[in-house]
Parts: C-alpha cells; structure tokens; sequence
C-alpha cells in the first residue's frame, strides 16, 4: 500500500511516498536524505515528537522561562506532558539547558528551560 | 549635539545584528555599537520558543531562544558594546545615526552603518477585511508574544487567516494551550509555509487547512463573534454563494511579512519593489555607499540559520569596506524570468563569490534552476520540487564569471 508522508526532519521537508506491506517499509521514493526512510519507519512504528510551551516563574524578571523536551516524546503523550508542564513552577534565577521536570511521565525525556532568567 | 564616532553602528540586535558584530570583532572591527530597541538583545528569537533552529548551523535542533543565547553569549564574552531600550529614530546618508534611549538623545556618526531591523507582520488594514472592528484580532508575532512572553492567552476559539509559518506554528501553540482551533484558510493555491509546518502543527493536530478561502467579513461588537469565510477564485475574488460562518473569538493573522525599512528609506536606501528590502549588491551593500544590510530587513527569511550566515558574509565585506575605504564596484545585474519572485543580491561586480539567495514565485516540480551569463550555463541546480515557502541558496565562484555581461536566472520545467 502506498502511503505519503512529509518528512519533519529538516525544513526540506520531503514529500514522501513509502510502499508499506504489513507494517513493513517495502520501498520509499521523494527522500533527499537517508533520514527519510528512518523517519518513515518510526512514523509507521512509534511516532515521537517535541513539544515547547512555558513554564511559570517566581521571583523572575520575567513572568514565564521558555521549555521544551530533551528527547522526543511518543505524539500520544503530549497533551499529558503539556498538564505536567502546566503544573511546575520554577523559582529564578534560571539558566538555559536547567532541567525542568526530570523523566516527565517517565517517558525518558527531560523537559528543560531554554532561556536563562535572572532573579528580581 | 556632538556625535561620538564609531567604525560601525548596528541597527538591531536580532540574529542578523548579532551574527554582523561577532564576525566583525573577529576581524578585528572593534569599534562598533549594537542598538536594540527592546529591553534584551535577541530579537524576535526571544518569543519563537519552539524548537527547529540551528539544524544547519549547529547540527542541531534548538527553540529560539537558546539560538539566540549562543550569540549573546559571544558578544558578552567578547565584551561588544550594545544598547538596549534603545531606538534609533533617524539614520542619514553621510551616516549619522540618532538614538532615543534612557540617556535621552544620542547620535553617532560612523564609517559604516549595518541595517538589521528585521521585518513586520501585515496587519488586518494591509489586507483590508470588511466588518466591524472588534477585540481579538491578532497578528501571528503578537499572539505569540502575549502568550511566549506575556503569559496571556489570547482566546478560546480560533480562526487563522494566512499559512504562514508563525500563523501554523501558533495554530500548534494555541492547541496545547487549550484553544479550540477550528482551521486555517489560505487564500493562494498553496500554503505560504514550510511542508514540515503543515505536517507537525497542523495535521498533527487535525487543524484542516483551506486553500483557495478566505475571511470575508468579521463579526462582533467588542470582541469577535465570527468571521465569513468564503473560497475564491482563479484571481483571488471571493466565490459567491461559498460563504459559511466561523463562530470564533479570537482570528490570528499569519498574511506575510514585510523588512522594516523607514530608516533605510531615511538615509536614501532605494529598496527592491519584490524584497520590500534594499537593493543589494554581493557585498550587502545598499546604493548608499557604506550602509550595508542582511537577515529579514533585507529579505524575509525562512531560517534563522540562514540569516546568521548572511550577516556573516556582509560583515566580512564591511570589515573590508572599513579598512579599504571602498569595495569593488558591482556593476552589473542579476535578471530573472517570470518563474523567479526575486534574488538577492540583485548586483554583482563578476569578480567575487557570493551566494545567490532566491525564492520561485509559485511551486514548480522537475525543474532546472540556470544562471547564465552571456547564454552560458554557469551555475545549474535540478530541483524535485521548487516551493516559495522554501529559499533556495546557490554558492557562485568568481572564476565562471565574466565581468562584463549581466546575470539571468532562469527555470526550465
């Protein structure tokens, strides 16, 4: 069975048609990269995204410190981990790269801060 | 008012400006001044929290503001003198730069001036949609600063207009907040955004996204009710008898971005009619001798990666400029067919590489892209598919070139 996919790898962003038999990646065609067909096949297999959004600060000279997933997580998981996100709240002052909330739901992803905050 | 002198002033403090004042402190430009009219330095970086910069760049995937800090962590180290919560109000051609800030008036004359204002949204007036003038239209940019920055959310119940990447991107953002997002309508044949866009903030999220439809009338007193949406035509007129309504409260704008360029035009910049930027030779340098520009105040930019690489080069070529006095005249052109939207730069002197930034004016599959001089091939690129969304960058070596004849820029499908 022929199935399209668009490659969200790189901004290439590929136009992919896979030949798939019985969850299998017979053949691909439209990739510029080997990633293609790896992406393909974990889109088939388990599909994983990251996700961004923020988190609230005490004490910061800004309100909120952008975060976003270390690894990426399983797409059905996201709005899980978006409550998780929702509840955390980190004092300043905050550096980039700070873990945020260690294994969120135990998924084997770090949500991390990505902005550094200085304290009021 | 004295001015102080400076070897170079740079107007903003965005990934363009950023990336000019590192390169140019390596080259050993030392005398030069970063003005930021925000509170921090990083620009429109500060508030694109998502993840995907720095893929070309640093071979890996980073959310803006982390992209941003690499470079403000250079011009810390370096010690670069900056502004902030500063504006600069007036540049001229004999290259004085006056500056609104907490100091009250300052000016500045110097040997060059680098223009990286970025660019600006299109708004509601610039696409001029009928109805009443209720609360809760957004540009895209806005809507994401009040929720990135601000820790407002901006609506419940959503309609974006435009399949721009930041409009696409907060269609996303929206959804994991909570809002109902009910689509996107894009009045063109195809998306103004990147395919990978389409795919993870939008389908990801099963957010249907119309080609061919847009917003004709909104509705609402104080705050939006509903927007008319109708599908159109071949050239672009709404169908009638396709409207349906839209109850929403909140429509995001994401309709195309335009360089910032008032203080160009000030100093006697002539800009490109296609960029909306300057008209710029290989070295980025504007038809004012001295006043060069790069990144999104030049031509809107699909990655950041890409403007941090062009404000390398044009700092290369200021530092030149600075200790030659002058740069090589470019005398001649760069042509193009009616496939091509524009490139940039559009002159060149035939005696220097440089990169040819250009975008196609419509989606094209299977074609050729050729630079010819003097109806010789010198530069060719086969494509698969060619979008707008996507700019394509073509290194040209000095020794194809001639420096007699213009350059063309032609597609064959």
């Amino acid at each position: 069975m022929l199935k399209g996919y668009t490659c969200i790898v790189c901004p290439n962003g590929c136009e992919i048609k896979a030949d798939i038999e019985e969850g299998r990646v017979i053949s691909i065609d439209g990739a510029l990269c080997p990633k293609g067909k790896q992406y393909v096949w974990q889109e088939l297999t388990d599909p994983r995204r990251n996700i961004a959004s923020s988190v609230l600060v005490e004490n910061g000279v800004l309100p909120l410190v952008s975060v976003r997933l270390d690894k990426a997580i399983p797409k059905n998981k996201i709005f899980d981990v978006m409550e998780e996100i929702k509840k955390a709240r980190l004092g300043a002052p905050i550096k980039s790269g700070q873990v945020v909330i260690q294994d969120v739901l135990h998924l084997g992803s770090n949500v991390i801060a990505t902005k550094n905050v200085d304290a009021v | 008012m004295t001015a102080e002198e400076k070897d170079v002033v740079i107007i903003g403090g965005g990934p363009a400006g950023l990336g000019a004042a590192v390169e140019l402190y390596r080259k050993g430009i030392r005398n030069i001044l970063i003005i930021e009219r925000e509170k921090n330095l990083g620009g429109i970086l500060r508030q694109c929290i998502h993840d995907g910069f720095g893929l070309n760049r640093f071979h890996q995937t980073l959310s803006g503001p982390e992209y941003a800090q690499r470079f403000i962590d250079q011009v810390e180290e370096l010690h670069i003198p900056y502004l902030t919560n500063a504006t600069v109000i007036h540049i001229s051609a004999d290259k004085t730069v006056m500056v609104a800030s907490e100091k009250g008036i300052l000016q500045y004359h110097a040997r060059a001036i680098i223009l990286a204002m970025g660019c600006r949204e299109r708004t509601r007036g610039a696409i001029s949609i009928p109805g009443t003038r209720p609360s809760g239209i957004y540009t895209a940019g806005v809507a994401q600063s009040y929720i990135n920055l601000y820790n407002k959310m901006v609506g419940r119940k959503v309609v974006v207009l435009g399949s721009g990447d930041i409009g696409m991107i907060m269609a996303r953002r929206l959804t994991l907040e909570g809002a109902e997002v009910k689509a996107v309508f894009e009045i063109q044949p195809y998306p103004s955004g990147l395919p990978r866009n389409i795919q993870q903030c939008l389908k990801d999220y099963d957010i249907p996204l119309f080609l061919n439809h847009t917003v004709t009338r909104i509705q609402g007193d104080s705050r939006l009710k509903a927007v008319t949406v109708a599908q159109v035509d071949d050239e672009m007129n709404p169908i009638p008898g396709t409207e349906k309504e839209y109850f929403c409260d909140t429509l995001i704008l994401s309709v195309g971005l335009i360089p910032e360029n008032e203080l160009s035009l000030s100093a006697g910049v002539d800009l490109d009619s296609r960029t909306k930027g300057a008209v710029a030779d290989e070295n980025c340098q504007t038809n004012v001798e001295g006043v060069f520009a790069a990144g999104n105040v030049l031509h809107v930019h699909d990655l950041v990666d890409f403007v941090s690489a062009e404000s390398e080069r044009m700092a290369d070529a200021v530092a030149q400029y600075i200790h030659n006095d002058s740069l090589e005249d470019c005398g001649l052109n760069i042509k193009t067919d009616r496939n091509i939207a524009y490139t940039v730069p559009q002159k060149i002197s035939g005696k220097k590489d440089f990169v040819l930034s250009l975008r196609v004016k419509r989606p094209l599959k299977d074609c050729r892209i050729n630079v010819t001089q003097n109806e010789k091939v010198k530069k060719t690129i086969k494509m698969r598919k060619a979008l707008p969304a996507n700019m394509i960058q073509l290194p040209i070596k000095k020794e194809t070139l001639d420096s007699q004849t213009d350059l063309e820029v032609r597609v064959t499908c």
